[in-house]
């Protein structure tokens, strides 16, 4: 029994040190919210991002980045930004809805 | 706007899931956590709102002296006579709705020894983290005769929207064909530095279209245009030629509103419309708690993975108030409120807040009634410089079209639910 409190002690312990109460993909894409409005979901000639596929807002990323996917401003947003922080990013907006 | 049932298990099972791991630490009190938010503009009320979407555990308390929010970007559109004050105008009311108490009253003093904000209702307001969020003061003082016009009605700003963008308005409207509009610009850092240029655009749209003999001068105190200079320059000379004269390095000294008469180091100019911005600093809010700190003694300079002050412990700063080699604009002080907002739930659970923040600016800028530019950068975190850096992919449209002007009405309407619903 003692033990076991102790492994329970040790991983809250861990989990407080690691575990951050805002995502990193769900604070990289709250930056996003400004244009592409509240929880993904725009008003107007701005996209949603709410609810797309994963892979899907990856790929259109890396094509705004190498211009292979013609952009007004999203080619300039594309390249301050990191493939992993793509796949977080995407991760987050693929769960709204 | 509606909360879907999705939205509400997500935020009630998130809630939870903080809460336990918040459970972890404990204020000195070991009451729930106070964050005072002075300020609903683009940055506090973003903020606000965002402390309780992530810190469901948090008392959020936001103080602000104005019963509407009245925006400042797309009152040029007002100005211009493209819009009304109407459209610039939005409730409060929403906010309530994600559990920040608000308060409309305005902040008097502040003892950030005793962690306290006192009102000019009497009410006294402790706190474990305030967030100032005032926006800028316009130092109308520094530029001689400005006041007395002003209290005249003779000259405004209009660099916070409000009753000076009806005014400026009307006298738009007013000014016979033939007129001159003056625009003095001050020196950087201010609030909005594309928004000068923009404002001039509008006007010289309205002019063209309702009073063609008009001319604009522009007297800048900068040795050129600021920001999207090419777009500008493109847009003036597509739309406008010959309409206005633009002046750079002529700062503007003094304005004599009874002889409606605009004065620079090198001339008198007679105005029938004088718009003249004086230069700006952090709003007075940050020198009452001691963090206008810079070398200027201006702005305030910050911790920029927190945007706690420098120079005052648990009192943190967002938006225009910010010494920064940023851009001073509504849409980064959203950004400053969610890193912000992050870093506050963090420390406040005893933890380290995100390291490497990283921010995208979208502004864009009409250039008539049909077209419209934009300047967009990322801004990423340099622990070596703290400071934030371009990675390299921003710049700006050299030419305006009608896909930006859509988009920046679009923007609009995004960024206003996004702080305030």
């Amino acid at each position: 029994m003692h033990k076991i409190l102790i492994l329970l002690a040790a991983s809250a312990a861990l989990l407080s040190a690691n575990a951050f109460a805002v995502d990193r993909g769900e604070l990289l894409a709250s930056s996003c919210m400004s244009c592409h409005g509240p929880g993904g979901k725009s008003k107007g000639a701005i996209p949603s991002l709410a609810g797309l596929e994963k892979g899907y807002f990856v790929t259109s990323m890396q094509n705004f980045k190498s211009g292979a996917r013609p952009a007004s401003v999203m080619h300039r947003h594309a390249k301050g930004y990191t493939d992993a922080e793509y796949a977080l990013m995407g991760e987050y907006f693929s769960k709204l809805k | 706007m509606s909360i879907t049932r999705r939205d509400f298990l997500k935020v009630s099972g998130a809630g939870a899931a903080s809460a336990l791991i918040a459970g972890c630490a404990t204020t000195a009190s070991g009451a729930a956590p106070k964050v005072v938010v002075v300020g609903a503009g683009f940055g506090g009320a973003t903020c606000a709102k965002y402390l309780r979407k992530w810190g469901p555990n948090i008392e959020v308390t936001l103080i602000e002296p104005n019963d509407k929010f009245v925006s400042c970007p797309r009152s040029n559109l007002v100005i211009g006579g493209l819009r009304n004050m109407d459209y610039l105008t939005h409730s409060y009311d929403n906010l309530s709705k994600h559990g920040i108490k608000m308060v409309k009253d305005m902040v008097v003093a502040i003892d950030p020894a005793k962690r306290t904000v006192t009102t000019k209702g009497g009410k006294t307001f402790g706190y474990d983290r305030l967030v100032l969020a005032p926006g800028i003061d316009v130092r109308t003082d520094t530029v001689k005769g400005f006041q007395e016009a002003e209290a005249a009605g003779k000259v405004v700003h209009a660099w916070k929207a409000g009753p000076q963008t009806a005014l400026l308005r009307k006298q738009l409207e007013s000014m016979a064909d033939g007129g001159v509009f003056v625009m003095g610009i001050p020196g950087t850092p201010y609030r909005c530095p594309p928004g000068p240029y923009e404002r001039i655009s509008l006007v010289a749209n309205y002019l063209k279209k309702h009073k063609p003999k008009s001319k604009i001068i522009v007297l800048d105190s900068n040795p050129d245009i600021v920001s999207k200079k090419p777009l500008f320059t493109w847009a003036w000379n597509t739309f406008y030629p010959g309409m206005i004269d633009y002046r750079g390095t002529n700062a503007v000294t003094g304005v004599d509103g009874s002889r409606m008469i605009v004065s620079t180091e090198f001339d008198d100019i007679k105005a029938d419309v004088m718009n003249v911005v004086p230069r700006q600093r952090a709003g007075e809010l940050c020198a009452m708690a001691g963090a206008r700190n810079d070398a200027s003694g201006n702005w305030c300079t910050v911790n920029f993975t927190t945007f706690e002050s420098a120079a005052v412990p648990n009192v943190h700063i967002i938006g225009d108030s910010v010494s920064a080699a940023l851009p001073k604009s509504g849409h980064m002080a959203t950004n400053h409120a969610k890193v912000c907002a992050a870093a506050i739930v963090e420390l406040l659970a005893g933890r380290q807040p995100e390291a490497v923040p990283v921010m995208a600016n979208t502004c864009y800028s009409d250039t008539s009634d049909t077209t419209g530019g934009h300047v967009a950068n990322v801004y990423r975190y340099d622990a070596e410089k703290k400071s934030y850096v371009d990675p390299g992919g921003g710049g700006a449209t050299p030419q305006g079209d009608a896909a930006n002007h859509a988009y920046a009405e679009s923007w609009a309407q995004n960024i206003w639910a996004e702080m305030l619903s």
